[in-house]
C-alpha cells in the first residue's frame, strides 16, 4: 500500500476500513515477541526459522509470519501467537519450529510442551488470557503490545489507533482537551507523580516570546530494574506519539509547539522503533505540517541519551537537549513556564503520554473510575488509572504487570507473579528505582498508590519492583543503590557529591566487617543532611533505600555491626565456605572451579577449603551438586543444595557430641539414600567412629 | 540567531536562544564506515573527512554536540582527543565543553576500547541475581576491570545500569549480543567463544 498523506478524520476512518479488510482474513498468523528480551532469547532467529521452513514447504501454507511488540512476560520468552487460535506457546525454539507447522498450524492440534504450565499446580494454559498472570492485571496500555507489530502504523490503525487524535483535532477546543486530562486524575507516571493536568495548564497559559512550546517525552528510563517504557516504546511506539500530537495540541494551539523524545541509548531497539513510527506517522500525515487538513502542525525527533541517571531529572535532561551536559537547575521557576530554550515546555514520562489518548478516546470519567481516592476537588486527592509495574528479581513470573492503581503489593507479588521461587522465604520488595526504598513482609497489604508508597518511606518511581528474597542482604542493597547513586551524581551540589561518597564509605565498610557502633548515626545523620540541601530528586530522595532498610530491616544492620555476621551470607567479608564432609563424594567439581585452588584433597576423597587461600567467591557452592558445600556467617548457614533447601537459622546438633552439623537441605532423593541418611543427627567425626569412614559418603549420589 | 551560551554557562537569564528547529529534521547522510583510530596519533585525512561527514549531518549545529560525539564514537570505537578538537574548532566552541560532555556522559570512553565488547549488566535486577560474582570472574580470567581492556586490545569489560531485560538477570551483552541468566561458568564459556 502506497501511504498518502490523510487529509482529514475521514480519510482516516478510510484507510483504517481498508486496513481492517485486509487483515481480517482467516489466514493463520504466528505472531513472534520481539521485544528486548525475547530478542535475547533468540526470537531473531525464531522468526527466521520459522520463514525458512514455510519456505521451503511452498506457498501451499497460508502463513504469515510476523512480529509483534512486547507481551511483558519475558522470562517466558520467546513467546508465540498462533492465531487465529490464540494459542500462546513460551520458550519456543528454532527446533520446535517443524512440529508447531505441521502440528498446530497444519494439524490443528495443540503442542502440550510449549504450552504455559503454572509452577504451583503444573497446570497447562491454552490461550494467553487463561494464564494467571495475565489474567489477574488490567491491562489497558499494554493491550495492544501484543497483537501489533510495532513497525507497521496499518497494525495501530486496526485497533484503532490515532482515533483519538482526531477526535482532539476536529471536534475539541485545546482548553477542552487540558480539562479532561486534569478531571480524569492522571498524575505523572516517572516517579514525582505531579498532576498532569495541572502542569499542562500552567505550560499553557505560560507566555513565550515567540509562540514556541516544547513537547517532550521523557524515555530517559533510567531506574534499574524498570522497563516498562522501554516495553511501550518498543511495542506501541505510535500511541506514544498520538498522546504527544494531542499534547502539542491541547498545550501549542494555536501557537508553535515542537516535540522531542528522549530516549536513553542502553535501548537501541526502542530509538529504531521510534523512529520508524514517527516516519511512519509523517507519511500518513499524522505528524507535520496540517495534520488531518486541520491547519495544525507538529513535529517530533529523537534524542539519544549519553548513559547519565540524572538525565531522567526534567531540568537535566532539557540540558542535555540543549547541548550541554546534564546537570539539574533549580526549579524556583517551573519548567512548564521556563523550560528547554526558556520556552514553556510541557514535558511527561513515556507511560502518561501512552494514557492521553485513552483518556480523550473514552473520556475523563472513565479513567477517573479506575483507581484510588477522589480528584474532582483536589488533583493531589488520589491516584487514577493504571499503572504498569516491572516484577523482577527472586519471583517466580517475572514481566509486566498492569494493573489498576489501589492493587495491593501481595496481590502483584504473590498472585500474579506467583511468589518467590520454592525454597526461600519473601524478604523484601524494592519500589521506585533508587530513589525508592524496601517494604518487608509486613507492608504487603499496603495499597499501592502515590501517597501509600511514600507514606510507608518508599515511592512509586517509574514503577520497577524488584522482590528479594532470604539470599538477599538488605545493608548490601543499600550499599548497591548509594554506590549507583554516587557514581550517577552529576556533582553541582557539594552535599550530593560528598554525602553520598561518605554514605557509600560507610555501607562498604559495614559490609566488609569493619562498621563500629557509630557509623549507624553517622549513616543517619549524612543522609538526612543530603535529602534535606540537595537540588534535585536525585539527592533529595537518595538516601531513601538506606533509611528505608534501616527501618525495616534494623536487625542486620546491628547484626553486619557488633557480630560480624551477614544472615544472608551475601557479605563476601563476613562468610565462610566449608565442605561438609559427610556430603562430600570427591567429585573435584568444586576444586576445579575454584580460581585460586583454596580446595584441597584427591579424586575420591573428602575435600577441605583453605581458609588462608579462599577469596570467598562463591564459585564452589555453585558448582557443587552433592550438598557438600556450606557457606556460614555466624549462626547462619546454607548448603549448596540450599538454592532448594533454604536458609536454615539454628544448626542442627549432633546428637552424641552436640557439635554443630550441617542439615542434608530438601527432602533424600531416594530410598538409598533415605537409608544412609537416617541417622544425619551424627557430626562427621561421630558419624566416622561409628560407621567407618566409608559409610561417611557412600551412597548419597 | 543569537547565543550567549557557548561558554557552557546557561540559566543566567540573559539569553534567548532561538530554537532550533533544524534538529527535527533527521540526519540526512550516513555515518561514516567505521575505522581504526590509533590513539595520541595526528589526525589522517581519512579522519578529517569522517568528522566532517559526521558535522554536516548534524548542520554544524553546536546543539547537537551529545549526538556529533556519539556519532564519532560509533566511528572511531572511541572518542580520540584530535577528534574532540577538531569537533570544537568546527564548532567554535571551546575544548572544555566537549571534554566537559565526553567525561560527564557513560556512554563516552576516551581510551581505545577492544575489538570485542562484553557489558556486564549491573542493574538492581542482575544485582540481586548474581551480577558482582560475573565482574569479579571476568577479573580473573581475563584480568580487566569495569572499563579496562585486555593488553593486546582484544576485550574490553563494561558495565551498564540497567538494559531493561530484567527478567533475564543476569545479563551479559556481548559484541551486541544478549545472553541472559548467565553464571560465572557459563560468561567463561560465551567469553572464551570470541577470545580463546
Amino acid at each position: 500500500m502506497i501511504a498518502m498523506p490523510l487529509r482529514s478524520a475521514g480519510a482516516l476512518e478510510e484507510r483504517r476500513a481498508e486496513v481492517s479488510a485486509a487483515t481480517d482474513s482467516g489466514r493463520s498468523v504466528v505472531a513472534i515477541c520481539a521485544g528486548t528480551g525475547c530478542v535475547a532469547c533468540g526470537a531473531g532467529r525464531l522468526a527466521d526459522a520459522f520463514r525458512a521452513e514455510l519456505a521451503a514447504r511452498g506457498p501451499a501454507e497460508r502463513v504469515d509470519v510476523r512480529i509483534s511488540g512486547c507481551h511483558g512476560f519475558c522470562e517466558r520468552g520467546p513467546l508465540v501467537l498462533v492465531n487465529p487460535q490464540g494459542w500462546f506457546y513460551q520458550r519456543v525454539q528454532p527446533k520446535d519450529v517443524a512440529e508447531v507447522i505441521e502440528k498446530t498450524l497444519a494439524g490443528g492440534k495443540p503442542i502440550e510442551r510449549l504450552l504455559y504450565a503454572d509452577p504451583v499446580t503444573g497446570e497447562k494454559h491454552l490461550r494467553q488470557e487463561d494464564v494467571p498472570f495475565y489474567r489477574r492485571q488490567t491491562r489497558l496500555l499494554l493491550a495492544d503490545n501484543g497483537s501489533i507489530d510495532p513497525t507497521s502504523i496499518d497494525d495501530y490503525l486496526a485497533v484503532g489507533g490515532y482515533r483519538a487524535l482526531a477526535k482532539a483535532l476536529t471536534t475539541m477546543r485545546p482548553e477542552e482537551i487540558v480539562d479532561a486530562i486534569g478531571r480524569s486524575g492522571l498524575r505523572g507516571r516517572g516517579g514525582g507523580g505531579f498532576p498532569t493536568g495541572v502542569k499542562w495548564e500552567s505550560c499553557r497559559n505560560a507566555p513565550s516570546p515567540d509562540g514556541v512550546r516544547y513537547v517532550i517525552c521523557n524515555g530517559d528510563e533510567g531506574d534499574p530494574g524498570a522497563f516498562m517504557d522501554r516495553s511501550l516504546m518498543e511495542g506501541n511506539p505510535h500511541s506514544i506519539i498520538e498522546g504527544m500530537v494531542v499534547g502539542a495540541y491541547a498545550i501549542g494551539h494555536p501557537g508553535t509547539p515542537v516535540g522531542y523524545i528522549y530516549v536513553r541509548h542502553e535501548y537501541p531497539l526502542a530509538v529504531e522503533r521510534l523512529g520508524i513510527a514517527i516516519d511512519r506517522a509523517r507519511a500518513y500525515g499524522l505528524l507535520g505540517n496540517d495534520i488531518l487538513g486541520t491547519g495544525f502542525s507538529f513535529d517530533i525527533a529523537i534524542n539519544k541519551g549519553g548513559g547519565a541517571f540524572v538525565c531522567g531529572e526534567s531540568t537535566a535532561l532539557m540540558a542535555s537537549i540543549e547541548g550541554f551536559v546534564g546537570e539539574p537547575r533549580a526549579k524556583h521557576i517551573h519548567t512548564a513556564r521556563r523550560g528547554l530554550y526558556d520556552r514553556p515546555t510541557n514535558l511527561n514520562n513515556v507511560e502518561t503520554w501512552a494514557n492521553v489518548p485513552r483518556i480523550v478516546e473514552k473520556g475523563a470519567d472513565w479513567f477517573a473510575s479506575i483507581g484510588t481516592g477522589d480528584v474532582s476537588k483536589d488533583p493531589w486527592g488520589g491516584s487514577k488509572g493504571t499503572k504498569i509495574f516491572s516484577l523482577v528479581g527472586k519471583v517466580n513470573n517475572t514481566g509486566l504487570v498492569e494493573v489498576p492503581m489501589g492493587t495491593t503489593l501481595r496481590r502483584i507479588i504473590f498472585d500474579i507473579g506467583g511468589g518467590v521461587p520454592a525454597g526461600a522465604g519473601f524478604k523484601a520488595v524494592q519500589t521506585g528505582g533508587p530513589s525508592g526504598g524496601c517494604l518487608p513482609e509486613s507492608m504487603l497489604d499496603t495499597p499501592i498508590d502515590f501517597d501509600r508508597l511514600a507514606e510507608a518511606g518508599s515511592m512509586m518511581g517509574s514503577g520497577g519492583m524488584i522482590v528479594m528474597d532470604d539470599s538477599t542482604c538488605m545493608v548490601d542493597v543499600a550499599r548497591y543503590f548509594t554506590a549507583f547513586l554516587r557514581d550517577e551524581s552529576c556533582g553541582k551540589c557539594t552535599t550530593c557529591r560528598e554525602g553520598l561518597r561518605r554514605l557509600s564509605f560507610l555501607l562498604e565498610r559495614i559490609c566488609e566487617g569493619g562498621g563500629i557502633d557509630a557509623d549507624l548515626e553517622m549513616l543517619r545523620d549524612v543522609g538526612e543532611t543530603v535529602m534535606e540541601t540537595s537540588l534535585c530528586a536525585l539527592g533529595g530522595t537518595a538516601a531513601n533505600p538506606l533509611f528505608s532498610t534501616m527501618r525495616y530491616f534494623a536487625d542486620e544492620y546491628v547484626e553486619h555491626v557488633r557480630d560480624g555476621v551477614c544472615r544472608a551470607l551475601r557479605c563476601k567479608d563476613l562468610v565462610r565456605y566449608d565442605v561438609v564432609e559427610e556430603m562430600c563424594t570427591g567429585c573435584r567439581v568444586c576444586a576445579r572451579g575454584c580460581p585460586v585452588d583454596a580446595i584441597e584433597g584427591r579424586k575420591g576423597e573428602i575435600h577441605s577449603v583453605v581458609h588462608e587461600t579462599c577469596i570467598r567467591c562463591g564459585a564452589c557452592f555453585e558448582a557443587c551438586r552433592f550438598d557438600a558445600i556450606r557457606a556460614s556467617s555466624g549462626r547462619y548457614a546454607r548448603t549448596s543444595g540450599g538454592k532448594s533447601g533454604g536458609l536454615r537459622r539454628d544448626p542442627v546438633r549432633c546428637e552424641r557430641c552436640g557439635a554443630a552439623v550441617a542439615p542434608a537441605a530438601g527432602a533424600p532423593r531416594s530410598g538409598r539414600e533415605a537409608a544412609a541418611s537416617a541417622p544425619a543427627l551424627l557430626c562427621p567425626d561421630c558419624r566416622r567412629k561409628r560407621y567407618g569412614l566409608l559409610f561417611a559418603h557412600v551412597g548419597r549420589i | 540567531m543569537f547565543r550567549v551560551s557557548g561558554f557552557g554557562v546557561r540559566g543566567s537569564g540573559f539569553e534567548l536562544q532561538a530554537a532550533p528547529n533544524s534538529q527535527l529534521e533527521t540526519p540526512n547522510s550516513k555515518l561514516p564506515v567505521r575505522m581504526v583510530v590509533p590513539p595520541d596519533e595526528p589526525m589522517t585525512e581519512a579522519h578529517r573527512r569522517a568528522v566532517d561527514a559526521i558535522l554536516d549531518r548534524h548542520r554544524r549545529d553546536p546543539g547537537a554536540l551529545l549526538a556529533i560525539l556519539q556519532d564519532v564514537q560509533d566511528v572511531a570505537n572511541y572518542v580520540p582527543r584530535p577528534w574532540i578538537e577538531a569537533v570544537c574548532e568546527a564548532l567554535g566552541i571551546p575544548h572544555g565543553r566537549a571534554w566537559r560532555m565526553a567525561t560527564f556522559f557513560k556512554a563516552f570512553s576516551l581510551r581505545p576500547r577492544g575489538r570485542h565488547v562484553c557489558t556486564v549488566c549491573t542493574g538492581t535486577a542482575c544485582h540481586v541475581r548474581g551480577a558482582p560474582r560475573l565482574v569479579d570472574k571476568m577479573r580473573r580470567d581475563f584480568g580487566v576491570g569495569p572499563g579496562e581492556t585486555t593488553p593486546d586490545m582484544e576485550l574490553t569489560l563494561e558495565t551498564v545500569n540497567c538494559v531493561g531485560a530484567c527478567a533475564l538477570a543476569p545479563l551479559v551483552i556481548l559484541d551486541g549480543e544478549y545472553h541472559g541468566n548467565v553464571t560465572s561458568a557459563g560468561l567463561g564459556k560465551v567469553v572464551k567463544e570470541i577470545r580463546p
